[in-house]
């Protein structure tokens, strides 16, 4: 709790002390000093440094999240992605050309958006922090539960394409 | 040596398991009981469908067995709505027909060949028992005391407020729906105890089969969002809510759209909104918390709660801009109602007029549901002192379900589950608290000393004069109070049962098709002037003669007599049923271009006034005069048919519009023939009746059933010589009159 107390002044010092040390140590203390500073100096700093902030609290974000995630669960990640882009492209086409083939559109972007869910819920359930709160739910019955949700959402949305 | 050879089986692993044996012993007593009460009218009567909108899924799910389920899809109806037609497939709920259609075939498949009139009769009384299990599931999960869940399921079995909507023959959407919501509610609460995708994707499955059975299913729709959202903004969003809610929406939004007859009103109507809205909501919540998980920082608190609002804030806005601007269909009128009970009365009449619309009377809430009704608010109370997750539900279902309640009669229905579950756990932790004879432990006062310390210095502060607060009761010691409070509960409980039974079978079992009354030796006597008069129709009458009547009977019609109709029971189209009400509001000169334009062959009118049969035409005609009244202002208006003193009369007082009305003539016509001359009597009205009775011209009484009830009149073809009808009538009435009448007027001539 010692970096929060610190000046503003500290805080490039504090962000430039704490990605090497992040590298060699232990992850628990990389994922809270990075962030520990920016907290601070938004709450004592003045206008101008917001913008930079904000930068560092992205970029703190996206280095903490590269490092501190599994590479299966960066596997559901990027497929998150995928499908976000993909209900995109469908969002957009349907504001574009039309939404003609009403159904069609309906359940292209309703398995996309149900596909996302259901990722999502396997991500969150995945997720050793949330253990507790999933006490009944082991892995293998998370990536079940998965299946049988996409498989009953497929169904439908073929059912209903025309 | 008894207490010794059962010890074993009390205790331990045996005894789970013993108790586990008595407990499904008991639900299936309970379920047998819940089907058992339901028979009064099979009993009484016969195996038949009961009331008016039974009668149509009974012959839509005949046409599903006989057809095929494809052909029942596609069923486009040229038998009812002439000369509309109606595509059936596409409007109607499909759950219940085809959920006895799967019935009756696998009952064939075991060999079991019944008859689907029996399916369909005790397709509800089967699904009460359903339901009775359902609700002992929803109220297990609210409680750790396994009497909860008994209780429930047994006054789930015989509440009349279910009842009445269950009971055997009375084959409505209903039925099975009640089970559905009670199950898809106890789904919801498991999948958001656990967080599991698996019990999500239950739960939209049986929403699903829940939107394919009942309109009521915006309920559901409504209701769990709610929950979502007060959980949420009580600060108890948690991965699992996450988790159930995401899984339930995205399945069950694409689940329901896949009855042709909700289609896209997911995603169109107002109503479907704020599951839509709440989704989102919990994607972004679910966002920030990732983020936060991720940046452990404490401006999140409040930039969440910045976030929460504007996006709040931006939805209903633009909520509101797109129903303005006519994207999202406006709210529709039975909702409305639902908010301003007023409404219907002045903008739809044919809402408003129907009975089950009527906001409740207060006392329907004691007869339907007896003691349950004052354990109801202490089981709530009882959910906010433990407020887990399930118990906001609980809550939040009975705050709705009490509003809806009194607002429609209908909702009734929607409301009994609730307070069967409160009323349970009330009752529960009476019971619980009282029947145990063994005296509290000393170990509960020393549990109770450190505990009752902060008590005791607040009794301290507060006064020291009440004993009971200086010190805190933790138990029943005495065995009298013990007695006396379980011997009141079981006589209040032994009460609830009579009631529950006396009214089932006085109030609820009457199929409304029969009519019984009792002769003066007290013997049974079955009215059955309806089936008389619809089977004189099916044998007299050619196969497409079109049946006018107004649109109660349109159903029955159509199952019973196998005509067309005009209207019927789905109400879809108002102006059809306004001409419809025109017709009979009218003069005969005007009702005739009416029914010829409309290939009406019979005219069918209801008639109590013999037998006081208060469910009549007379009574109900006023409804088809405001309906007619909305499509024509100009040519029907109600104020007509009211005396200078703004009475409803029948008799000699009656105004010339009334007394010319084709319903009034056809209900009276030559109804004084039966009594001596000037002493016709109306038995429902209490009024005596003109001393001449009406004269038909355009119509001639074709039947009249053994009691008066059903009257049917065809309608005369044009004449022959092309006078108009009045005079052809005058002339075979009286040739002699007419001849007189010249002669007088020669007379005169040659006078002159």
């Amino acid at each position: 709790m010692a970096p929060k107390r610190q000046p503003a002044s500290s805080t490039l010092q504090s962000q430039s002390q704490s990605q090497p040390q992040s590298t060699a140590t232990s992850s628990l203390t990389s994922a809270f000093t990075p962030t520990k500073p920016s907290s601070s100096s938004t709450a004592y700093s003045s206008r101008p440094n917001a913008v930079t902030d904000a930068q560092q609290i992205l970029d703190g974000l996206w280095r903490n999240y590269l490092k501190e995630t599994p590479q299966r669960v960066k596997l559901i990640d990027t497929f998150m992605a995928f499908l976000v882009l993909v209900g995109g492209i469908q969002f957009l086409y349907a504001v574009v050309g039309g939404n003609y083939p009403f159904n069609a559109f309906l359940s292209g972007f309703g398995a996309t958006v149900g596909q996302f869910v259901l990722t999502a819920s396997l991500r969150i359930q995945c997720n050793p922090q949330n253990r507790k709160e999933f006490e009944s739910i082991s892995h293998e019955r998370a990536f079940a539960d998965f299946v049988l949700g996409s498989l009953i959402l497929h169904f439908f949305c073929v059912n209903f394409v025309n | 040596m008894a207490p010794v050879s059962i010890e074993p089986f009390l205790k331990g692993d045996t005894g789970r398991n013993t108790r586990g044996l008595l407990r499904l012993i008991i639900l299936c007593t309970i379920a047998g009981a819940a089907v058992a009460s339901r028979l009064f009218s099979v009993i009484r009567f016969e195996s038949i469908i009961h009331e008016f909108d039974p009668w149509f899924n009974f012959r839509a799910t005949k046409y599903l067995v006989q057809n095929g389920f494809y052909s029942f899809w596609d069923w486009f109806d040229d038998r009812t709505w002439h000369p509309l037609g109606r595509v059936t497939g596409g409007t109607l709920y499909p759950g219940l027909m085809v959920t006895s259609g799967v019935i009756y075939h696998v009952l064939r498949l075991l060999a079991l060949p019944v008859d689907i009139r029996n399916i369909c009769v005790l397709l509800a009384p089967a699904c009460s028992g359903l339901t009775a299990l359902a609700s002992y599931l929803i109220t297990s999960e609210m409680t750790t005391s396994p009497s909860a869940g008994l209780l429930a399921a047994a006054f789930m079995g015989i509440t009349p407020g279910y009842i009445s909507r269950s009971v055997a023959g009375s084959y409505d959407n209903e039925a099975i729906a009640i089970f559905l919501l009670v199950f898809t509610f106890y789904l919801w609460i498991k999948s958001v105890k656990n967080g599991s995708a698996m019990w999500g994707a239950l739960t939209a499955l049986f929403y699903g089969y829940m939107v394919s059975a009942w309109g009521g299913y915006v309920f559901i729709t409504n209701l769990l969002p709610l929950h979502a959202f007060v959980l949420i903004c009580m600060g108890r969003y948690s991965p699992r809510l996450y988790v159930s809610y995401s899984t339930w929406f995205a399945l069950g939004t694409l689940a329901s759209m896949q009855v042709p007859f909700v289609g896209f009103l997911p995603i169109r109507s107002s109503e479907h909104m704020s599951a839509l809205g709440v989704f989102g909501l919990l994607q972004l919540v679910a966002f920030v918390e990732f983020i936060r998980q991720q940046v452990p920082n404490k401006q999140f608190q409040t930039l969440l709660r910045a976030l929460i609002l504007v996006v709040f804030a931006v939805s209903v806005g633009g909520l509101v801009l797109l129903t303005i601007s006519g994207v999202i269909a406006p709210w529709s009128g039975r909702f409305y109602s639902l908010w301003d009970t007023g409404y219907a009365k002045i903008h739809i009449p044919i809402i408003a007029s129907v009975s089950e619309h009527q906001p409740t009377a207060w006392p329907a809430f004691f007869f339907d549901l007896n003691l349950l009704i004052w354990l109801f608010p202490a089981g709530v109370y009882m959910c906010f002192q433990q407020l887990k997750d399930e118990h906001v539900f609980v809550v939040i279902y009975a705050v709705l379900a009490s509003y809806f309640a009194g607002v429609m009669v209908r909702l009734m229905l929607t409301l009994t589950p609730v307070v069967c579950i409160a009323a349970a756990l009330a009752l529960s932790s009476i019971l619980d608290t009282y029947l145990v004879a063994a005296a509290p432990e000393p170990s509960s006062e020393v549990n109770g000393q450190p505990a009752g310390d902060s008590t005791k210095a607040v009794a301290l502060a507060v006064q020291d004069s009440l004993r009971s607060t200086r010190r805190p009761v933790l138990g029943i010691y005495s065995y009298l109070s013990k007695a006396l409070v379980s011997a009141v509960i079981t006589i209040y409980l032994l009460l609830f049962v009579l009631h529950c039974t006396w009214v089932t079978s006085n109030a609820y079992s009457s199929p409304s098709v029969v009519l019984a009354s009792r002769m003066p030796d007290g013997s049974q006597h079955i009215i059955d002037d309806y089936r008389e008069a619809y089977y004189w129709l099916r044998q007299n009458t050619p196969n497409n003669a079109k049946i006018m009547s107004w649109w109660d009977y349109g159903y029955q019609i159509g199952g019973m007599a196998d005509r067309p109709t005009l209207v019927d029971n789905n109400t879809w189209n108002n102006t059809h049923i306004a001409t419809v009400g025109k017709a009979m509001s009218s003069r005969e000169e005007v009702s005739y271009p009416i029914l010829r334009q409309h290939d009406v062959d019979y005219v069918l009118v209801v008639f109590g006034a013999l037998l006081g049969y208060s469910g009549d035409d007379i009574n109900k005609f006023l409804w088809m005069v405001r309906i007619a009244e909305g499509i024509w202002p100009d040519e029907v208006q109600e104020r007509e048919f009211f005396t200078a003193r703004g009475e409803y009369k029948i008799d000699d007082e009656a105004t010339p519009t009334m007394r010319n009305s084709l319903m009034y003539k056809m209900s009276y016509y030559n109804y004084n023939s039966l009594f001596p001359p000037g002493q016709a009597q109306d038995r429902v009205r209490g009024s005596r009746l003109p001393a001449e009775g009406p004269q038909l011209n355009t119509l001639e009484e074709a039947f009249t059933s053994e009691n008066w009830i059903i009257r049917i009149y065809k309608v005369k073809d044009l004449d022959n010589v092309g006078r108009d009808h009045a005079s052809a009538v005058a002339f075979d009435k009286g040739n002699k009159k007419r001849k007189t009448a010249k002669r007088r007027g020669a007379r005169v001539l040659r006078t002159e």
